[in-house]
């Protein structure tokens, strides 16, 4: 359990995380915690290990073949990885929004309804109240609610982005995992996603990978410095930003590699 | 030199096509002078050289309808399980190595081995029944392949999005995958029955009646069908008149064409709904 009196509390704790593809190791001994309530960074070059870790953190990689995992994951103190572990509810409380908006078949409304028609619910009414709040919370809302019935892969690629975010918040997640969410986004569109983000962080923990150490920067309330499968610092994303410990991290935040 | 072989290359598609359009061509001018609602419709009489055919194309669509009813709840099955669930394994490979070669396996052969496992071994007798589990089963790898392949097509993010959303991996499946692989599935399943529609080698043995005026009872009975009766009309019974033979083929050949016709208009109306 989480102790009393800490500043933020911990909300995904992950200790001697070692993960690999193979023979490829692409996670060598992670200890990382994360708090809750917060926007979290993981930044650094690619082939770092971010999207990995990302995705195990809502058992996504269980669906890939030939990986070997040690170590634990846990959120709010409890091993997602312990036997008997529901998966399909831990990715209901773990939403995750991906690299490129990719809307299901359908309408704006059947995307948003996706996830909570699987989990039962069905009557129009409340259909109607989740659809109107996730779009809010996603800064959708004004944009689409008179054509909820368009298919959804007409949007434009921003708004598809944030619909996507809206489908992942239609589930009331606790966590949400963003992997690259604006990297095929102009900056319009790239401001209004993080704007969305900002306004979500008081009821969510949010975890992200930013596309450029700018965003990481933007965003970052917290933020961890992956290379090459290996956690070189992590700390308030003030202090991570402007005075890193690590030369390495200073290196790559002013721009010297990467 | 370029325009050289432009025309040698037009002269081979030319040299393809040709064929094709003279047959065709050759039944349906011969075959529409026999062509009336009567011929479609009535007893064929007069030991076959007279009246119509309406047992051979009645019998041809029970043997559709019951291979349909084997080989597409089974044929799916399998391709979801090869294309979704199951991992690269000797036993999966064993399982593509099979369809491969049964693909290739001659006709007559699954004529053969129906008689010695429905007719004799199951006692199912010649019947319309034992006929549709042959054609079925000749029919599966065609249905599986393409069906598998259709599946695959569909991109692997949508599975990942649906499993990130709480969904099982049949729910991604089921909502996602199989109405995006439709198209794919249905053209797999009208190429493989429009195969069976047109077989004698494997009803010969198992289904087929040389001559038989009155329509199936049951899938117990044996029946004539539309493929065997033109064998049967054009080598083994003398005197025959000729427009009821070219009849007989045009109407066996419009019942494909027809078929096909319907596959292509589902495939192409699902295919519009489809986005990736």
């Amino acid at each position: 359990m989480v102790t009393q009196g800490q500043r933020r509390e911990t909300k995904i704790s992950i200790a001697n995380l070692r993960y690999a593809y193979g023979q490829d190791e692409v996670l060598k001994g992670i200890n990382l915690e994360l708090p809750a309530n917060a926007i979290s960074v993981l930044f650094g070059p690619a082939g770092g290990g971010k999207t990995t870790l990302l995705r195990l953190v809502n058992r996504l990689n269980d669906l890939v073949d030939g990986t070997t995992m040690t170590g634990t994951v846990r959120i709010d103190g409890q091993d997602i990885y312990a036997p008997g572990t529901d998966v399909s509810q831990l990715r209901r409380r773990v939403g995750m929004v991906f690299a490129l908006p990719l809307p299901l078949p359908g309408t704006i409304r059947e995307n948003v309804l996706y996830g909570p028609r699987l989990s039962g619910i069905n009557d129009r009414a409340g259909c109607d109240e989740i659809v109107q709040r996730s779009l809010k919370r996603a800064a959708l809302w004004d944009e689409v609610k008179d054509r909820l019935g368009d298919a959804a892969n007409r949007l434009s690629g921003g708004q598809q982005q944030r619909l996507c975010i809206a489908r992942s918040l239609a589930l009331e997640p606790e966590v949400l995992l963003l992997d690259e969410p604006t990297s095929g986004l102009d900056p319009i569109s790239t401001a209004k996603v993080e704007e969305s983000l900002f306004a979500l962080r008081q009821d969510y923990t949010i975890v992200i990978v930013p596309h450029s150490v700018q965003q990481a920067a933007r965003v970052a309330d917290y933020a961890a410095f992956f290379l090459m499968g290996e956690l070189i610092e992590q700390g308030p994303g003030k202090q991570l930003f402007t005075a890193p410990r690590e030369a390495r991290t200073e290196e790559y935040v002013t721009g010297r590699f990467g | 030199m370029q325009r050289l072989g432009f025309a040698l290359l037009t002269l081979a598609s030319l040299l393809v096509v040709l064929p094709i359009v003279l047959v065709v061509g050759s039944i349906l001018v011969r075959g529409m002078a026999a062509l009336d609602w009567e011929f479609l419709t009535t007893m064929p009489l007069d030991g076959m050289k007279a009246g119509g055919i309406l047992p051979a194309i009645v019998g041809t669509l029970w043997l559709l309808a019951g291979t349909a009813l084997v080989c597409i709840p089974v044929g799916l099955g399998g391709a979801i399980y090869l294309a979704e669930y199951a991992s690269d394994n000797w036993f999966t490979r064993a399982i593509r190595l099979a369809l491969v070669n049964l693909g290739g396996i001659p006709s007559i052969v699954y004529g053969l081995f129906g008689l010695g496992l429905f007719v004799l071994f199951l006692r199912l007798g010649t019947s319309i029944a034992a006929a549709c589990l042959t054609l079925a089963i000749m029919t599966l790898p065609v249905i599986i392949s393409t069906s598998e392949e259709a599946l695959r097509a569909v991109p692997v993010e949508f599975r990942t999005v649906s499993a990130s959303l709480g969904g099982s991996r049949w729910q991604g499946i089921r909502n996602i995958v199989l109405p995006q692989a439709l198209p794919g599935i249905i053209t797999g399943v009208i190429l493989g029955l429009l195969r069976a529609a047109g077989e004698t080698a494997p009803i010969l043995f198992t289904g087929a009646a040389f001559f038989l005026p009155r329509l199936p009872r049951s899938m117990m009975d044996p029946t004539m069908a539309l493929p065997y009766h033109l064998y049967v009309i054009t080598t083994q019974v003398p005197g025959m008149p000729a427009e009821i033979q070219y009849g007989t083929a045009l109407t066996l050949l419009l019942l494909v064409l027809s078929l096909n016709v319907v596959a292509t208009v589902i495939r192409d109306h699902f295919r519009r709904r489809r986005q990736w």
